[in-house]
């Protein structure tokens, strides 16, 4: 078991033919992901990769049955690719893009239907460890195993992923939600999946300054989470007021702090961890005295 | 990217918003040309910095406008300290010197892209001015992002916070005119206050904040060329020039990352061994062996730095092309100082033993931990 894909998960990419598109395809192919075709716009008919391109999504659907879009689509373009890949009826689409206009992104999550579910933009993307790599993550860190992994961050997610593996404690999926203050999926929707998943044994969450989504999901795992979180939040030396790289990561007055998000996960039962070289070992122990 | 006051009040002008009567003086200008076009007798005297607090730290001042121009002489090429900025100051190059307005009463409007609600929200008040912090919380409306927003709404808001008479429909008006030029500048805040009232029932936009959303200045060129590039830490601004992330800090550890969350982990990191990181800098993922070098080169420009900590787990960014980067700084450092290296995931063999052969005495980890504790120690005992 595994939350949003496994290895059965059918995805096709848009900005198939772009370098981008191309190289992280190639990569996924030999992960095993089914990767199934992919849209250009303009490129339609032919093959890329050995599988078919399409010029629209909706023929994509039509030919393909796809369960899951994978977005390398430049930032100009990328909110538009989104509400295509989600009007012609993908469940599940993943935006890698950095840097989308973030108007853009407000009218995204107004048009978006129910029926599908966005991750990201600017994020690392999704993976069910050995079975399905949707997004930008190195393969090779990824062990199968019990933690549900989720996370505002990219490469700080890869040492959240490379810490579980080294404790013996492998991941069931990785959820990257992206640094972006408006976007997809978010903490809560992401621990409500893991909580549900038979083979999630344990949640690690990685934060960061910036918004209220971390004292949201505080609130959630204290009605709603049974299962043993562990917490770390990047920041705490952050000074407020800049954007620390992620658009949406920066502390406005006296919102948004680290403090702040850490005493509000602890409160909820959540074993905040004070050191990112920690992540791994301190929920292994958390797990080992339960 | 932050306007200063003049560039909102001219895009409020170019709105039909009414500003107060005022003229822009920049160093070295003619400063009595200028004042000249002013009715006495007094002027308001504002500094043009990317800062508030500017009144209580005596960078805006009412004085006769025979003053003005020592005022000004006074004023321009210093730097102005607020509590809103760093102990050094924002530079002051331009002066926004105005008429003063005849005020009965101080309202608060702003439109703010709310990143909770993914929408644009406009917030409202009856007590405006340096009260807004203390007052009560503004009224807030969210707008709906496809519905957009009718005068009517306006019309209620402007009711709401106890407004009457001529003033329901005028102040209506003026929300209705910031929402249409937060879109239209992809703006993520735009911020009257004080909304001045004046005793003819005038509504005049007396301070004006703006900010507009960097991913979106590709297709806001006409503003993006209004950035004052002197508010910036000059380190901050040719980092920008390279496309990379870059923020100074006051500490002594220069760190080099790939990706926000990871440098901000590593400040982290460092602080919990005891020591303070001289800047954030996250590399990217696109990154060449080139800009490595090149933003080493920027990182130890500052004087402060004592000692440099790059952390790198590789993805999409190759620990090879990291190494290179090092070693072609490494050539074009004018000072020695110590250097730790932690290099893990993508090609990690590969750009530890091109550190290994080149002879560079650097510190090689693969932990993470001991990467910040080691950075520390050195940078304590150099």
């Amino acid at each position: 078991m595994s939350v949003l894909i496994h290895k059965e998960t059918r995805v096709i990419c848009q900005g198939f033919t772009g370098k981008q598109g191309t190289f992280h395809c190639q990569q996924a192919l030999e992960y095993g992901t089914r990767i199934v075709g992919g849209v250009t716009p303009g490129k339609g008919g032919g093959r890329h990769l050995s599988l078919p391109v399409f010029d629209t999504v909706a023929e994509a659907v039509d030919a393909l049955a796809p369960d899951a879009s994978v977005i390398y689509v430049p930032a100009v373009a990328a909110a538009d690719a989104i509400l295509e890949a989600a009007v012609a009826g993908i469940g599940l689409v993943v935006c890698i893009t950095e840097g989308i206009p973030i108007a853009d992104m407000a009218r995204v999550k107004a048009l978006l239907p129910p029926t599908t579910r966005l991750v990201g933009p600017n994020c690392p993307g999704i993976i069910t460890s050995g079975e399905c790599k949707i997004g930008i993550m190195p393969g090779s860190i990824h062990e199968p195993g019990v933690v549900g992994i989720v996370s505002r961050s990219g490469t700080l997610t890869y040492e959240a992923v490379a810490q579980t593996t080294a404790a013996g404690l492998g991941q069931t999926t990785c959820i990257g939600i992206g640094g972006d203050p408006v976007h997809g999926m978010g903490f809560v929707d992401c621990l409500r999946l893991f909580e549900a998943d038979g083979a999630t044994e344990a949640i690690l969450l990685v934060g960061e300054i910036g918004g209220d989504e971390e004292e949201e999901a505080a609130d959630f795992i204290r009605h709603h989470v049974s299962k043993p979180v562990a917490a770390y939040i990047a920041g705490m030396t952050a000074p407020p007021g800049r954007r620390m790289g992620h658009a949406g990561a920066v502390i406005a007055g006296s919102h948004g702090t680290a403090q702040a998000k850490k005493a509000a996960l602890a409160a909820a039962g959540v074993t905040v961890v004070e050191s990112p070289a920690h992540m791994g070992r301190v929920l292994a122990e958390r797990l080992r005295s339960m | 990217m932050r306007l200063h006051e003049y560039q909102a009040k001219a895009l409020f002008a170019q709105y039909g918003l009414s500003t107060p009567v005022g003229v822009v003086v920049t160093k070295g200008g003619d400063v009595d040309a200028a004042v000249s076009r002013l009715r006495g007798p007094l002027c308001v005297v504002k500094a043009q910095i990317h800062a508030g607090a500017r009144g209580k730290a005596g960078g805006v001042r009412v004085v006769p406008i025979a003053e003005v121009s020592s005022l000004a002489a006074r004023f321009l090429g210093t730097r102005l300290v607020t509590s809103q900025t760093g102990p050094a100051g924002q530079p002051i190059n331009t002066l926004l010197i105005e008429e003063p307005i005849a005020a009965i009463s101080e309202l608060y409007v702003a439109c703010v892209l709310d990143r909770r609600l993914g929408k644009r929200v406009i917030l409202a008040s009856a007590e405006g001015g340096v009260g807004i912090e203390e007052g009560r919380p503004p009224i807030q409306l969210p707008i709906d992002s496809l519905r957009g927003f009718s005068p009517y709404q306006g019309r209620m808001l402007a009711k709401a916070i106890g407004l009457s008479g001529r003033l329901v429909a005028a102040f209506g008006d003026i929300v209705a005119t910031l929402i249409d030029l937060a879109v239209q500048t992809d703006a993520l805040l735009v911020e009257i206050n004080p909304l001045m009232v004046t005793e003819a029932g005038e509504l005049i936009a007396a301070d004006g904040k703006i900010e507009i959303d960097d991913n979106a200045l590709f297709r806001q060129a006409r503003l993006n060329s209004e950035r004052d590039p002197s508010q910036s830490d000059s380190k901050d601004e040719q980092a920008r020039a390279l496309d990379l992330q870059y923020i100074a800090l006051d500490g002594d550890i220069g760190c080099l990352v790939n990706g926000a969350g990871l440098a901000m982990a590593t400040m982290d990191l460092i602080a919990l061994a005891g020591g303070r990181p001289a800047n954030f800098l996250d590399v990217g993922g696109g990154t060449t062996a080139h800009k490595v070098a090149e933003a080493l080169t920027l990182l130890v420009s500052d004087p402060n730095v004592k000692t440099v900590l790059v952390n790198i787990f590789g993805g999409i960014v190759r620990c090879d092309l990291i190494a290179e980067g090092l070693l072609q700084a490494a050539k074009r450092f004018e000072r020695s100082f110590p250097i730790v290296v932690r290099l893990v995931g993508t090609k990690r063999e590969e750009g530890q033993l091109l550190l290994a052969q080149s002879g560079l005495a650097v510190d090689v980890t693969d932990s993470l931990e001991e990467a910040a504790q080691l950075a520390v120690a050195r940078a304590c005992a150099s």
